[in-house]
């Protein structure tokens, strides 16, 4: 195939294509964990969730896609309509444009920047434009004040959550995200569990830069001062939808990269064999599990209650069984298309399971108010993951000087910085600080 | 791949002269603080194109993600009704713009008379592939004591923001 | 004062025209339609910055005259009407009702009835326990409590449908006693509930009760101490959990609460957590007493001897039970006919709501949702 294209395209024609999948995948992406939200948050709450709109609720995204479209585009009389029109797009674009430092699998990454992560934070950190010129262009009052406090909240923890990747930098030495992965490759231990309380504040981090519960009051709906995203409807706010969604799954992204092995197989030191076969427990199981997902649609189709969902099921199904061929084939192609294939599996199986996390804690805890939330951040998590990066620094130099083991050096780490975590927790008990003296 | 590098040039330097002249001009200041956000990207891109990836990075981070954040934040906490309806222009804009084509005139001179300087020779040793790496091992050898004397002004400045805020709340 | 519709501004706020007061104060209106305000309540807020100087809650639009109508229906065709008052906990409204006139009358219901309407209304305390707990939660921002609250009020429910056919207004019991006889299987329901709703209940502690967050949210916020809570008249878990140990279950028993071991939960600092603790406990006290009261219903007959067309000698009387809500009190004023002259409402809602301002002074405009919710108001109660 090389040599159809000339060679001065050569270079791009593959980041391309990544680029062209990934923005058409991810509205549809989006949308699916979406639903996947729903049906979560009706798990926990002893119910069903959707269920009509195509097979147990798996056409509503689209349904709610099309729904959006169609909306009337209002804008307020005396809003500023140039700003009003941009800031939905600066949101999506800095939350799309994040992607092509990601790294989806060994193979499949639209640009491996020696500054990936840092590329990833400073586009991160642009999105906060969108939310800001939002609430402005709204023209009222509290939609501004809700934006100020998104942003406020969003600076904050985007610093915490910085340093917690800084620590994991340390330990690996590079910003670039392949060489992270790599690291991780060649320590054989995760970065969770070595350095299990960077993994901690980053997560906390990444719930309040998405601005996702316990943490997003500036967006609740029972609150009083509105969120900036009120005044927008139909496509304009599907666009800001898109955007969080996207800034929720490229968090993940970092988070799986960083801290839960990237593409890494789960148990990659793990090498049991199928009796009689090359191939390997942990590498069959992709495939068995969405053969399993495959044959359970199957199972279910019959019993749908309308003609288009026994459709939609049986498409599924098919779907699923496609997938769980290609994964099946990939066992017996060259280790690199092996790893290839697998390893977005397992990047996206991560991904999933770090959503799952935040929907789980979503439904799980009430909301912090606004002065809770940035004491908490400030007073709480800055200082614990500056003590962190000393932690690890203090491991390096373990390691460097003494000899110490990868995991063994960060024990010192860990400890030093539960002793100060259980320090802080104690000092930050919640305090009737909420009233001033009453007796007028 | 020359021809590329040239056309991103042009486009990131048209944009960066575009956004300046219409940060400048316009009214209303929030557009403007936008256009300053487009100006500050399109350098950070020139950067890239130089191959400096952690000045990109840090411009983009620090300047558009921090600084240029503030502005905005000012901007839209304070009461802007007043400015928008001042006069832009006053009467004496004839002889500014006849000084400021006398400044221009004797910039382009200069530029003219030291053409031969803007030809960069070929680059004579490697460049690090890791620019970061460059930066970082500079900084902590040669330019150790001009870091920490700026780490401690950026320490003093917080700690004075903090100071000042805190004793207007009292 | 009789005119429900506008309370008088209780903080120093004399116009309520401007909407920019200072450089920092302004009038924030919330409602009559909100998410949180459980009701149409409207509150006008004065803000300091981020801080409640004052409030002033106008109410009136749930407003339907019902003391007016009582005026013109005999004593048992009022009686549907006293369940729409406070519809979250229609029973005890029915209960309060009853034994009022019944105290007009110069009789009592039999054993066997009052042993009845003690068990229904203990699991109707349950339940409006249950829907304050789910509200409130949600309102502070925990999405899952209301569904699982919901899903054992749905257990209470069903009893109240099999016993009178009606889940919410059942206009349960009747002047004299009880027109229904406790269906079969009555006994085995109720006992089902309260041994299930044991371990529900330790679930729903354990998902809030040392949840750092929803303390945080809670401790401190609201705060009412007992002396005014006494002066406003504040009356319920608000007054117990602000210290004052008052139930009028233990202090003027009605219905067959004397009969049975049941605690009074009192708290002392009356803030939002406090009142939350009272509830929870109060939610097992009743199954407490629920367990006791089924173990032994007496036998006999459910209605007492009144004839069919009441006429109370001319007189006034004036009960009150211990609502889930606080002291329901009917005062009722016979002329002698079949239809009474006046009745009365006392609603703890009502009341309770004007320690509101209390409450909110000095709190930030997020806690003034809490507050809200924690007084356990319901605008039919309130505006009648």
């Amino acid at each position: 195939m090389g040599h159809l294209i000339p060679p001065s395209i050569l270079p791009y024609v593959l980041p391309v294509l990544y680029a062209v999948v990934i923005v058409a995948v991810l509205p549809l992406l989006a949308g699916y964990i979406v639903l996947m939200e729903r049906k979560v948050m009706a798990d926990m709450q002893a119910r069903l969730g959707p269920m009509r709109v195509g097979p147990h609720g798996l056409l509503q995204p689209i349904a709610d896609a099309v729904k959006l479209l169609l909306k009337e585009d209002i804008i307020p009389d005396k809003a500023d309509k140039l700003m009003f029109w941009f800031a939905p797009l600066v949101s999506v674009t800095m939350a799309l444009l994040a992607y092509s430092a990601l790294a989806i699998g060994p193979a499949f990454q639209i640009a491996d920047l020696n500054i990936g992560l840092l590329f990833i934070l400073a586009i991160s950190s642009l999105g906060i434009y969108g939310i800001v010129l939002g609430g402005w262009a709204s023209n009222s009052h509290y939609s501004l004040l809700g934006a100020l406090r998104s942003a406020a909240q969003l600076v904050s923890y985007e610093t915490a959550a910085g340093l917690a990747l800084i620590s994991v930098l340390l330990l690996a030495g590079s910003l670039s995200m392949k060489d992270i992965v790599q690291a991780q490759s060649d320590q054989g231990v995760w970065f969770a569990f070595s350095v299990p309380f960077g993994f901690f504040i980053y997560l906390v981090g990444s719930i309040a830069e998405t601005n996702r519960a316990p943490f997003d009051l500036p967006e609740a709906e029972s609150e009083l001062v509105a969120g900036y995203m009120t005044e927008y409807s139909g496509f304009r706010w599907s666009l800001y939808f898109l955007a969080e969604y996207a800034n929720m799954i490229i968090v993940a992204g970092i988070a799986t990269t960083l801290f839960l092995g990237g593409w890494l197989r789960p148990g990659a030191r793990y090498h049991e064999h199928i009796p009689g076969t090359a191939i390997e427990w942990l590498d069959a199981l992709p495939a068995l599990l969405t053969l399993g997902v495959a044959l359970y649609s199957l199972s279910l189709a019959p019993k749908q209650p309308v003609k288009i969902q026994k459709i939609v099921m049986l498409l599924v199904a098919a779907l699923c069984l496609m997938v769980a061929g290609v994964l099946a084939g990939a066992l017996f192609a060259p280790p690199a298309v092996l790893q290839g294939i697998h390893g977005a599996f397992w990047f996206m199986a991560k991904v999933f399971a770090y959503i799952y996390a935040f929907l789980w804690i979503r439904f799980t805890f009430p909301r912090y108010r606004f002065d809770q939330l940035m004491r908490l951040g400030w007073r709480f998590l800055i200082p614990l993951a500056l003590v962190n990066v000393i932690g690890v620094g203090v491991a390096i130099v373990l390691r460097q000087q003494w000899a110490w083991g990868p995991i063994v050096s960060l024990i010192p780490t860990t400890l030093g910085t539960l002793g100060v975590a259980m320090l802080l927790a104690k000092d930050d008990a919640p305090v009737a600080e909420a009233q001033t003296a009453d007796g007028e | 791949m020359q021809t590329l590098n040239q056309a991103l040039f042009i486009f990131f330097a048209v944009l960066a002269v575009v956004s300046a002249i219409l940060l400048v001009t316009r009214r209303n200041i929030v557009h403007g603080a936008v256009f300053l956000i487009t100006t500050l990207l399109s350098t950070a891109g020139i950067f890239l194109l130089l191959e400096a990836e952690f000045l990109f990075i840090v411009q983009v981070i620090l300047y558009v993600g921090g600084i240029m954040v503030l502005f905005v934040f000012v901007i839209m906490l304070v009461n802007l009704d007043d400015s928008m309806r001042q006069v832009q222009f006053n009467r004496q804009w004839f002889v500014a713009g006849a000084l400021a084509l006398v400044l221009a005139a004797q910039f382009l001179f200069a530029i003219w008379a030291g053409r031969g300087a803007l030809r960069l020779p070929a680059m004579a040793g490697e460049i690090s592939p890791k620019n970061t790496e460059a930066v970082a091992d500079a900084l902590f050898s040669h330019y150790m004591l001009p870091f920490e004397i700026a780490s401690i002004l950026l320490l003093v400045a917080m700690i004075g923001a903090v100071v000042m805020a805190k004793r207007r709340v009292e | 004062m009789n005119d429900g519709r506008t309370t008088k501004a209780i903080s120093g706020m004399d116009s309520v025209n401007t909407t920019v007061l200072g450089a920092d104060e302004i009038i924030l209106n919330m409602g009559p339609q909100h998410p949180s305000t459980h009701g149409v309540l409207r509150v006008k807020l004065k803000l300091d910055g981020e801080r409640v100087a004052g409030s002033e809650c106008i109410i009136g639009y749930l407003h339907r005259g019902v003391e007016k109508i009582a005026e013109h229906r005999s004593y048992q065709q009022f009686a549907p009407y006293v369940d729409r008052m406070d519809y979250v906990a229609a029973v005890s409204n029915g209960l309060g009702y009853c034994e009022a006139v019944e105290k007009l009358l110069g009789t009592e219901a039999p054993p066997r009835a009052r042993v009845v309407r003690t068990i229904l209304t203990e699991l109707q305390r349950i339940a409006s326990h249950l829907l304050w707990l789910g509200t409130h939660a949600l309102d502070i921002g925990a999405l899952t409590p209301v569904f699982y609250c919901f899903r054992e009020r749905e257990e209470i429910l069903k009893i109240f449908e099999k016993y009178c056919g009606a889940r919410l207004t059942t206009h349960a019991f009747r002047i004299g006693g009880l027109q229904y006889e406790t269906y079969d299987g009555f006994e085995e329901d109720t006992k089902r509930f309260c041994n299930d709703f044991a371990h529900k209940i330790d679930e729903y502690e354990t998902l809030l009760t040392e949840n750092r967050i929803w303390v945080g949210r809670t401790k401190g916020v609201g705060i009412l101490n007992a002396a005014d809570a006494i002066a406003l008249g504040v009356t319920g878990p608000v007054l117990r959990a602000s210290g004052v140990q008052w139930d009028l279950r233990k202090a003027q028993p009605y219905a067959a609460y004397e009969q049975y071991e049941f605690d009074i939960p009192t708290r002392d600092t009356g803030d939002t957590y406090d009142r939350y603790v009272v509830r929870m406990e109060e939610m097992r006290q009743s199954r407490r007493i629920c367990l006791q009261a089924v173990e032994n219903i007496p036998t006999g007959p459910i209605m007492a001897r009144i004839g069919k067309v009441l006429k109370p000698p001319p007189g006034e009387v004036y009960h009150s039970i211990e609502a889930p809500k606080g002291e329901l009190g009917y005062y009722i004023v016979s002329d002698g006919t079949t239809q009474p002259y006046r009745v009365r409402v006392r609603p703890p809602s009502f009341i309770n709501l004007q320690a509101f301002d209390r409450m909110a002074k000095g709190a930030l405009i997020a806690d003034v949702v809490a507050i809200i919710g924690t007084i356990d108001i319901v605008l039919g109660e309130v505006d009648r």
